[in-house]
């Protein structure tokens, strides 16, 4: 691959792990909640958790591959969008239960 | 539209595959758009567990919820933009304009000022 003086390809890179971040952020406020919800928030915990995991873990592969070949797929752009409407939805779940 | 959400393969029988950096650059501002979408669902989630109730009852989980649906619109949204823009760029058309971004600023500048006058309020009320 040709060198890139915009470098696009390291702030490609640079965007997924500060998006990485931003999901850490929304993933632990929302296992948090979960816990101190407490009943059907130990299950919500457990699941956001795997979330967390399986988007992480998703996004960083798609981020690696993107760098190295910048023509891979876009698969990985809709699960991370669904992944951050799961946590909301997560969020709003416990919040609702709270209001009942 | 939706199906080019899912399937890329789709995308890249459109038109022809442009210059990578002009992917590159459509794939950062998705991701800075899902960041966006992230920052206001955190914001949901600490609503409902850091901030003390308010006057009004069920008034901050009213808030909470409308952040969170707020967040998740704005993510959806991203992939959408995501795909039309991939679509435009590889058809050499006209990049898809909107005014969900001023809406938006709006929406947060004035939810800034209401926290503002709230918090003068209340520490009017309490002295």
């Amino acid at each position: 691959m040709s060198h890139d003086p915009g470098l696009q390809p390291e702030r490609t890179l640079l965007a997924w792990r500060r998006t990485v971040l931003a999901v850490a952020v929304v993933a632990v406020l929302t296992i948090r909640l979960a816990l101190l919800r407490g009943g059907i928030g130990e299950w919500i915990s457990v699941v956001a958790a795997l979330g967390w995991l399986a988007t992480t873990l998703a996004s960083l592969r798609h981020a690696t591959r993107r760098f190295h070949q910048p023509g891979t797929g876009g698969a990985t752009l809709p699960l991370l969008a669904a992944a951050t409407v799961g946590f909301a939805g997560l969020g709003a779940i416990l919040i609702l239960g709270t209001l009942g | 539209m939706i199906r080019l959400w899912f399937d890329p393969h789709e995308l890249r029988a459109v038109g022809r595959t442009p210059d990578y950096r002009f992917s590159l650059a459509n794939e950062r501002t998705f991701l800075a758009w899902v960041r966006t979408g992230l920052a206001l669902i955190a914001g949901g989630l600490a609503v409902a567990q850091f901030l003390p109730p308010l006057p009004v009852p069920r008034l901050r989980e009213l808030l909470a919820i409308g952040l969170l649906l707020l967040g998740g619109a704005v993510a959806v949204r991203a992939v959408d933009r995501w795909a039309r823009t991939e679509r435009a760029i590889r058809l050499g058309e006209e990049l898809p304009t909107s005014r969900f971004p001023a809406v938006l600023a709006l929406l947060v500048g004035a939810g800034a000022l209401l926290l503002v006058a709230t918090v003068l309020i209340q520490s009017a009320s309490t002295r």
